[in-house]
């Protein structure tokens, strides 16, 4: 998205506003926002500060302006062992995967065919999303054991199974990080569905003879068989 | 998600049709083991004679310290879909709708969704870290959040992908496994804008940032709006204590949005001036367009309903007369204004009975009686909400949005009564 933040921020709360109080009894959303923020009661002194140490070992999430981004440094060629070790059983040794395990790379423009591939060069919007969540989550089974410049190092690999990165010898740090662009941020777009979707508010639905003819059949889901069948389920106790 | 129906297996579908009803029809007395497999029972415990149960003294109290259901009722449990996932710590499983009734999911039986497992919280060091944009970061144990004024609200939860599997037409035979990823409990909790007034929010505050303690760290954006709303920071459903499954000690509840922003084992919230763009909200439940667009933020559930019974799982047992078919509605937008029915694919509609509470944002129970002649049936329903919206067919929902979505599926169900009284899941023209 190419928005603003202030915008974006706006539109939140329009979106909100229309949500919370429905389509027919739209508000101006400024106004809406004030009137929440306004009344403030008096504290119930419940809790206690948080310490400014105890917030750094948690706050770990990181946005894509960069704000979030720990220090650290590390290059494409440091990141290729990492990856080897810890992630590729998983997502496969060049990202296409193993298994059902999420896919990493390729699908270049594919999103709009019948079988769409969703990965972090062909769909992910911001390459933020990749190292808040690789800090977060991964490797699977032993996340937050990453140091921050394996962070960067891995990250950096991962962007360049994705050709985003093109040299194995760049070297991502937090000051470099928030130059990195994917190329198909631009492709999402804010929930549209009270417009583009208007005809399902039709309020007086069709009651009597809707459609011509009977009924047909088109699709069964016993021809496709992969229903689990009951007693295959988990043990119970 | 696997969206693609699977080739289709050369299996002798009447081996199947069998195992299904013996499993489904006979279910209380293969469960008991008492070789009476067809569904009529053990004449010895019938009149004229007297049972056992009748003459001999049973457990006494507190044996079953906590209760559970009935070893008949067994069959009664959340199912996963193996192939579905690479592995059960990442994965789902779903709610035996059909074998449900009432507005309220039993605990037990809430659909789970975890992506790195069940995180087990000692509630002694469960810590809630409020930060970010506000006059006084904060952390609360859980006795703070206990003291703190309390709310009761029920409300439905719907994963985004719940009938996910369907956009490329009917696959998975069983309303468990093409609705299930819906319940709904009575949560108990406080409102988050409590917890904002505690911490005192700065003006430029605009979007909330929830984190789970799970070794996924689940996160999710949140506009600032919805949080000073209704959404709830929950400890209890259904007045117990919540399970692990569900988040315990504490999860966030946001009403009538997908189940993916109700994040568990909540750990931290991080007020700020813009989203995060993290994965569950870019990578994932985001809703791909046949163009190669992709909506993003599409929180709300739209209006939805399924009948529950009959359905594959629970298929009719008598062969014509008096016949209730009974369902579940609900809409993210609000409440439930009404829901129809059609026994023949969708031409002509009957409204149908609403019975229980017609809470906000939540499960409503609707039933239709009629008098089957024991013919064919191409059974649905059709939730509309107060706002207006129909329910639309899933074709008016592909027509737009193409089949590549995942997310978002509410289009009307179909269910194809035989006149055994078997049920399949069918797409209809």
């Amino acid at each position: 998205m190419s928005k603003s933040p202030k915008a974006f921020a706006l539109f939140g709360a329009f979106l909100v506003a229309v949500l919370t109080f429905g389509v027919t009894q739209m508000i101006e959303p400024r106004l809406v926002h004030a009137q929440a923020q306004k009344a403030k009661p008096k504290p119930l002194g419940i809790g206690r500060e948080a310490k400014p140490e105890e917030i750094a070992g948690w706050d770990i999430d990181i946005r894509p302006d960069g704000q979030g981004l720990p220090p650290g440094k590390g290059t494409v060629k440091e990141g290729e062992p990492i990856y080897v070790e810890r992630c590729a059983s998983c997502h496969g040794e060049f990202g296409e995967s193993a298994g059902r395990w999420p896919i990493l790379s390729g699908g270049n423009a594919t999103l709009a065919s019948h079988d769409p591939v969703k990965s972090v060069g062909s769909y992910w919007p911001y390459a933020s999303t990749l190292i808040d969540y690789i800090r977060r989550a991964m490797p699977y089974g032993a996340a937050q054991t990453l140091t921050n410049d394996e962070l960067y190092a891995v990250t950096a690999y991962v962007l360049y199974l994705n050709d985003v990165i093109k040299d194995e010898k760049f070297e991502l740090n937090d000051k470099n990080f928030s130059s990195i662009k994917l190329p198909n941020q631009a492709n999402f777009t804010e929930d549209d569905r009270e417009k583009s979707e208007r005809a399902f508010w039709r309020k007086e639905p069709c009651m009597k003879n809707c459609a011509p003819g009977e009924a047909k059949v088109t699709g069964r889901a016993r021809v496709i068989d992969v229903t689990p069948e009951t007693g295959k389920g988990p043990r119970v106790e | 998600m696997r969206k693609d129906p699977m080739p289709t297996l050369d299996r002798e579908p009447t081996r199947r049709l069998f195992l299904w009803r013996s499993l489904t029809m006979g279910s209380a007395a293969v469960a008991a083991g008492s070789g009476f497999a067809n569904g009529m029972g053990n004449p010895d415990n019938q009149p004229p004679n007297v049972p056992d149960w009748s003459r001999s003294l049973g457990e006494g109290v507190a044996v079953r310290a906590y209760g559970k259901p009935s070893e008949f009722e067994k069959n009664v449990i959340r199912r996963d879909v193996e192939w579905l996932t690479a592995s059960r710590e990442s994965s789902v499983s779903f709610t035996p709708l059909h074998a449900l009734d009432g507005n309220i999911t039993p605990n037990g039986l809430l659909f789970e969704r975890h992506h790195s497992g069940i995180a087990e919280v000692d509630p002694a060091d469960y810590r809630l870290m409020l930060h970010g944009l506000v006059d006084k970061p904060l952390l609360f144990t859980l006795d703070d959040i206990k003291r703190m004024p309390r709310v009761n609200r029920p409300y439905f939860c719907e994963c985004a992908a719940n009938s996910g599997m369907e956009w490329r037409g009917a696959q998975l035979d069983g309303c468990q496994y093409t609705h299930g990823m819906v319940h709904c409990v009575m949560y108990t909790g406080v409102t988050l804008k409590t917890l904002l007034d505690e911490a005192g929010l700065k003006t430029n505050a605009k979007w909330l940032l929830l984190e789970g303690g799970d070794a996924a760290a689940m996160t999710r954006s949140l506009p600032l709006q919805k949080a000073l709303d209704d959404v709830l920071i929950a400890y209890r459903m259904n007045g117990e204590m919540l399970y692990p499954e569900n988040g315990y000690p504490v999860r966030a509840v946001i009403p009538g949005w997908e189940a993916n922003m109700w994040v568990k084992w909540l750990r931290r919230i991080e007020v700020g001036d813009q989203p995060w763009h993290h994965r569950e909200e870019t990578s994932k439940y985001t809703d791909l367009l046949e163009n190669g667009k992709a909506r993003q933020f599409t929180y709300v559930m739209d209006a939805k309903s399924v009948i529950t019974c009959p359905s594959p799982q629970a298929p009719l047992k008598h062969n014509s007369g008096f016949t209730v078919l009974s369902g579940i509605a609900w809409s993210g937008r609000g409440k439930i204004s009404r829901v129809d029915v059609s026994l023949d694919g969708g031409r002509n509609w009957r409204s149908a009975r609403i019975d229980g509470p017609v809470w906000d944002k939540a499960l409503v129970r609707f039933y239709y009686e009629f008098d089957w002649d024991g013919g064919e049936l191409l059974i649905q329903s059709r939730a509309m909400d107060e706002t207006g919206y129909v329910q639309p067919t899933k074709n008016e929902l592909r027509k737009i949005r193409g089949v590549n979505s995942v997310y978002h599926n509410n289009g009307i169900q179909t269910w194809h009564v035989r006149k055994t009284g078997e049920v399949e899941n069918v797409e209809v023209s």
